[in-house]
């Protein structure tokens, strides 16, 4: 815990659970007569869970208005409303009101040189560094568009450093409890003595108000003007793309002053139009930390996998595929469209699968990691975020509509993210070519490109 | 329209036979979705509808029917679903976090389900209750929202004086233990037992042997599931 003198102001401890938040009774970690107090102290308010407009009903906690998504309950007295997209954290209705802290805002330590890091940034980094300080400093937008394996995370402590020592709260927000999970630790070595926590569905972290927020954008829902520094990583993943109530989540979350930094290694349309339009100041990392080009991907064809899959076997081409890598005691990922897919390309090869709903998920990524299987055989879920050094990536019907130009360019940054080891091989196989292939063979080259002007 | 289950648009398969008909009120689900929750369909104790391969009265129906205290209070039972993993998904989000609209999914099997067991049957539904702090906690009954469904007139004639929490007791604790139902108006004639879920049977029991004291003259019960 974050606490500043509880005894020369007891309001801290409940300012430390519930500042900048917006929860459910049931959520709120004190006794009913404590609540009691501090809404008769005006401390805490009690809102209303959902809202009645000449639109429609509206969820105040996510914003949703879909109307499919807002449930009716009938009672004798007529009907009560509640909201069914964020029904997972805890229903929100017009019999579950929201309670919202008002009280003096939890004041945070200002640790002077809170960071341990003590790498050096390349010049690419650097440039992108000092933007982000000036950015979280003057509480502006930007949209970091670095390559992946840029060392995005490093890029953020030089700013990071300076709002922890102006007492800023700081949120990381990630569409994925997988890049949560492996972030945090990066971020509680570089500050150690920062309180840092980690947030995502079924997390053993709460917050009791901490300075540094790491969470997963669903988890944001129960946040409101809380963060003075709002970063989004993979802002261009889905699901935070594909559902406007999570765009909400973080917008929400932000105070009104407050600096928003984006980072993505493949901005979709909407950020590129607004970073082209100059809505969204953009700074371009174009080389990894390593200084080597991104690995390239190539395009074997491997027409026969339908019929192959069909009769029990793996295709010869991938089964050399993978030979040669055994031979060479490489290490890689297979991606597949499918989990049915990935089971059958599992049995055929005797490595284990992952996939969104694995319950072993996190072990078997951490085993990968850790170097003790050879191989891991996935869904597009550790398409991004994710990383492991010296491995080789393969696409399975790398033309299969799950792999956009965006997936592709993430599964290749998989590969040759180690300095030692910058050169990975990339193959995406295919039973013809789609434009997401061709068009993230170009993104990736245009990339390279940028990076060798920019060295000379 | 879209999917209760996977929020996937839904054509509603609307016929020359249905359009005209005004009471015809499609499930919220899409047919991918619909297939993946299970329906009894035959081969089960005529009894309780448990599983049982040549229809035999099941040795637990034998059982009531030989205890003193509840021989002949619940005729029988019919249950619409079996209790398969997806099942007990749905009562995990419909029951716990209290998404009601769930039941709207399964509107078209209910009651078709009970016309072909109840046929046109005159019976008063009378809905189990929950305690008033559960139901006010979940802002809804269960059993109520499953009666509702059947559009036919409900006496809500029980109140549940004892708390839900039942589990930890054995079978024989519980059969010993005092009924925690109260029979607030007594209603003759014949009447149908409404419940989310059909495991023991105890509670349906508990209920049926209290409405035949009170002067009813048949008691069956009709639940969402049979676990
Ligand atoms: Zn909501
Ligand atoms: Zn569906
Ligand atoms: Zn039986």
């Amino acid at each position: 815990m974050n606490i500043k003198n509880p005894t020369e102001n007891p309001s801290n401890v409940y300012a430390a659970h519930l500042s900048g938040k917006i929860l459910l009774r049931n959520e709120i970690p004190f006794t009913e007569t404590e609540i009691e107090m501090l809404l008769n102290q005006k401390f805490l308010n009690e809102i209303r869970g959902i809202e009645d407009s000449n639109f429609g009903y509206r969820c105040v906690r996510c914003g949703n208005q879909k109307r499919y998504l807002i449930g009716r309950i009938p009672t004798k007295t007529g009907k009560q409303i509640y909201c069914r997209n964020c029904i997972e954290m805890g229903r929100v209705s017009t019999f579950e009101p929201l309670y919202k802290w008002a009280g003096p805002e939890l004041p945070l330590d200002r640790l002077k040189n809170p960071c341990a890091w003590e790498g050096q940034l390349t010049v690419h980094q650097k440039i992108a560094s000092d933007k982000i300080n000036e950015a979280m400093t003057n509480r502006t937008k930007l949209l970091t568009w670095a390559v992946c394996g840029a060392g995005k995370t490093e890029m953020l402590f030089r700013g990071l450093t300076d709002a922890i020592s102006r007492g800023d709260r700081i949120c990381l927000a990630t569409p994925r409890a997988d890049v949560v999970r492996e972030l945090v630790p990066r971020f509680r070595k570089a500050f150690p003595e920062v309180s840092i926590t980690a947030l995502y569905g079924g997390s053993p972290d709460k917050d009791d108000g901490c300075q540094f927020v790491i969470s997963t954008t669903h988890q944001l829902f129960r946040y409101e003007r809380a963060f003075d520094v709002m970063i989004i990583d993979e802002a261009d993943a889905f699901p935070f793309y594909a559902d406007a109530s999570l765009v909400y989540a973080a917008k929400k979350a932000r105070k009104e002053s407050s600096s928003l930094i984006f980072l993505t290694a493949t901005p979709r349309k909407w950020i590129k139009l607004q970073s082209a339009c100059g809505f969204l100041p953009t700074v371009f990392v174009p080389s990894r930390y390593h200084g080597h080009p991104l690995p390239v991907p190539t395009f074997p064809s491997c027409y026969s996998l339908k019929k192959s899959l069909q009769k029990d076997k793996l295709p010869p081409k991938i089964n050399d595929w993978i030979a040669e890598k055994e031979r060479n005691n490489r290490r890689f990922l297979l991606f597949v469209p499918s989990i049915e897919m990935a089971e059958q390309i599992s049995k055929l090869t005797k490595y284990e699968y992952v996939h969104a709903d694995d319950p072993d998920r996190i072990e078997k990524v951490e085993c990968f990691r850790k170097g003790e299987i050879t191989a891991l055989i996935t869904t597009t879920i550790l398409e991004r975020g994710v990383t492991f050094p010296s491995i080789d990536v393969a696409v399975i019907d790398a033309g299969h509509n799950v792999f956009d130009v965006a997936a592709l360019v993430q599964i290749a940054g998989r590969a040759g993210r180690n300095a030692k080891d910058p050169y990975g091989d990339v193959s995406f196989f295919h039973q013809g070519k789609s434009d997401a292939m061709v068009g993230a063979v170009k993104m990736i080259e245009m990339m390279n490109n940028l990076a060798k002007e920019r060295v000379k | 329209m879209n999917c209760l289950w996977c929020h996937d648009d839904i054509m509603p398969d609307i016929t020359w036979l249905n359009f005209w008909n005004p009471f015809y009120e499609p499930g919220k689900i899409c047919t991918t979705c619909k297939e993946g929750f299970p329906i009894i369909v035959d081969h089960v104790c005529p009894m309780c509808s448990r599983p049982s391969k040549n229809e035999e009265v099941c040795g637990d129906c034998q059982r009531w029917s030989n205890s003193e205290a509840f021989q002949g209070a619940l005729e029988r039972n019919v249950s619409v679903f079996s209790y398969t993993p997806i099942m007990k998904d749905m009562m995990a989000k419909w029951k716990y976090r209290g998404d009601y609209e769930l039941i709207h999914m399964f509107s078209e099997d209910v009651r078709k389900k009970f016309k072909e067991a109840f046929g046109k049957s005159k019976a008063t539904l009378v809905p189990i209750p929950l305690s008033s702090s559960r139901e006010k906690e979940r802002g809804f009954n269960q059993a109520k929202a499953i009666a509702m469904l059947l559009k036919r007139p409900i006496e809500s004639v029980l109140t549940r004086v004892q708390d839900e929490k039942q589990s930890k007791k054995t079978r024989q604790e519980r059969m010993e233990a005092e009924n925690p139902f109260q029979l607030v108006k007594e209603v003759k004639g014949e009447i149908i037992l409404i419940d989310d879920i059909y495991t023991t049977g105890m509670t349906l029991h508990w209920a049926a042997e209290l409405l035949k004291k009170g002067g009813s003259t048949k008691i069956q019960s009709f639940t969402l599931i049979r676990s």
